[in-house]
């Protein structure tokens, strides 16, 4: 079996399972946001059960619109927070809130080997810790805070190898644009996504999290990584209960193989308007940006701060440019003052903002006009995603995004001096 | 038997074209439809009348797991979408909210803007009554179809629950 298959076999009580097969599974966490919480509170209620099944494995993140940006968000958010305070379920008030797929593993919420279905569809990070995570809309996750499980169909598992040794400047966010701009945005539809090689084994966790939380834009159900020394510092003082750790067997059966050489790739840009639209940074020429975004879900960790903070050091953010660095979570935040990365930022002349989703979604914090351009580490481009639908957004790495950000113009972060 | 009149798009339209995240503030149906489909075709709510078909190519509704879109798609009056195939998160949430969705590739490739359809869920038999042609849509799993006949996700969960 792969290793989704081991993870859905072992929480649907079955010995063995193939793809296509549908099953109960057991949920080990249940996540919604201040946008999709709303909807399941309310189809929750209309189930006719009081409690959620287990407070401890439910959790609610207001992320999107918060600190709330206008009333009908504070309104939503309100909610949220009454169900959640009622319910005794985890909950992160401003202050402690973070981006949701950031904090939820630093907190130690999401172990290996664990099942966890949150409507929002990139719950699919938690892949990077070797669980079995997945998106899917509120009625779900009403009915799966009531039940304490999911229906699940067991999705075929493509393989990916990555070879080759990684060039500076080359992270996460790389190999998965590069994977998505060749299989196209639903090259892995219904699919689960598995990352292998050498690439893969040099990647500290915050690529592995930027990997797999675009698995959803290739239009993967889940993408996973095999647990391994790296996975266990990063839980070792986090995890408060027991996990149990899967491998894939030698002998699994996969839909496809896919194998890169990754040693010669240059960072990649995600065009408008389809994340898989890439192109190496140095094929674009004079792209003008007006805005530049470092953060979200994808791309707001420490480590992407850090490399953002490397290519902003001692530069200055060009007088055009907005350039909005948003920390993933209070904890890097704080982090990345110890640093002085964040004095780095506002030396440069970039703005740093509260965690928030704000932004990546077009929400606030950073919306664009008719006819502007953004270059952003967020992850996704479609038309009117950050503001205007006559906007444009360009996805690329943190590197990228601030190099861009010096420079007025999309540019590698290699050219800069 | 559902029919209408076919409103078609191409590939990949993802859930920020359905319904911009920018309205997201609120989660009434009524007020999510008055901006359906807004940022890909303005003319779409101004159309769209009761019983309207959706059709479109490959991937529909890729992108975000708000179960916003299908409720958007489904209060603008919109009876059901058939498109060669579904982005997974929105497959489910549209059967879990009642929205009917079905893949067939012959009938998006025979089908054009405008024309009507007449679709019949029982058999997943739908038929252009424009040129005459008619098609059979890919059957739902059987669990699906479980589902699907319980009234939806949550109708579903009440009876496994006991509480109805």
């Amino acid at each position: 079996m792969t290793l989704i298959e081991k993870i859905l076999a072992a929480h649907s009580g079955k010995k063995t399972l193939a793809p296509g097969q549908f099953v109960n599974v057991r949920v080990d966490m249940v996540l919604s946001n201040d946008i999709t919480a709303p909807i399941a509170i309310k189809e929750f209620k209309k189930i006719g059960v009081d409690k959620v099944f287990d407070p401890s494995k439910v959790v609610m993140v207001p992320d999107h619109f918060t600190p709330n940006k206008d009333i009908a968000a504070a309104e939503q958010a309100k909610m949220v927070r009454e169900f959640a305070l009622e319910q005794k379920i985890n909950y992160f008030e401003i202050g402690k809130m973070g981006i949701e797929h950031v904090i939820l593993p630093e907190s130690g919420l999401v172990l290996p080997g664990e099942v966890v279905v949150g409507a929002d569809s990139h719950t699919c990070t938690y892949g990077a810790l070797g669980a079995f995570s997945t998106g899917m809309g509120s009625t779900d996750i009403a009915a799966a805070m009531a039940t304490g499980d999911v229906w699940m169909k067991v999705p075929p598992t493509i393989k990916f190898v990555y070879h080759g040794k990684l060039g500076k400047w080359i992270g996460g966010k790389d190999l998965i644009l590069y994977t998505i701009g060749d299989i196209g945005v639903d090259g892995a539809l219904y699919s689960a996504m598995e990352f292998h090689g050498r690439a893969i084994d040099e990647l500290d966790m915050d690529g592995r999290f930027t990997m797999a939380n675009m698995a959803i834009e290739a239009g993967g159900k889940a993408g996973i990584f095999k647990v391994d020394k790296k996975t266990l510092a990063y839980i070792k003082n986090k995890a408060k209960r027991e996990y149990t750790v899967y491998e894939p067997d030698a002998d699994a059966s996969y839909a496809n193989v896919i194998e890169y050489d990754v040693s010669k790739i240059e960072p990649q840009v995600a065009c408008p308007h389809l994340p898989s639209n890439t192109k190496p940074v140095n094929k674009l020429s004079d792209v003008r940006i007006d805005q530049a975004v470092i953060g979200s879900c994808t791309n707001g960790r420490l480590d992407d701060l850090r490399l953002a903070a490397l290519v902003l050091k001692g530069r200055h953010v060009n007088p055009q440019v907005r350039c909005i660095i948003i920390p993933g979570s209070q904890k890097i935040y704080m982090e990345a003052l110890k640093e002085g990365l964040i004095e780095t930022f506002i030396k440069a002349g970039a703005v740093v903002s509260t965690p928030t989703c704000g932004p990546c979604l077009g929400g606030h914090m950073g919306i664009l006009a008719a006819g502007e351009k953004c270059i952003s580490t967020t992850n996704r481009n479609f038309v009117g995603r950050m503001g205007s639908p006559k906007s444009e957004v360009y996805l690329a790495n943190p590197a990228v995004a601030a190099a861009s950000a010096i420079t007025g113009y999309i540019i590698s972060p290699e050219e800069i001096k | 038997m559902l029919k209408g009149k076919v409103f078609k798009y191409g590939e990949n339209v993802d859930t920020d074209a359905i319904i911009p995240a920018r309205y997201l503030n609120v989660s009434e149906p009524a007020e999510l439809a008055k901006h359906c489909m807004e940022d890909i075709d303005l003319d779409f709510v101004k159309k769209v009348a009761t019983g309207d078909i959706i059709v479109a190519t490959t991937n529909f509704g890729c992108g975000s797991s708000r179960e916003h879109a299908p409720i958007a798609i489904k209060a603008s009056g919109v009876s059901c979408v058939i498109a060669r195939s579904f982005a997974r998160i929105f497959f489910r949430n549209a059967i879990n909210i009642g929205l009917p969705v079905l893949e067939c590739a012959e009938a998006v490739d025979c089908t054009s803007a405008g024309d009507i359809l007449e679709v019949d869920l029982s058999n997943g038999k739908i038929k252009n009554l424009n040129n005459g042609k008619e098609f059979t849509a890919e059957p739902y799993p059987d669990f699906m179809g479980e589902l699907i006949s319980a009234g939806g996700l949550i109708a579903y969960t009440e009876k496994r629950l006991g509480k109805k």
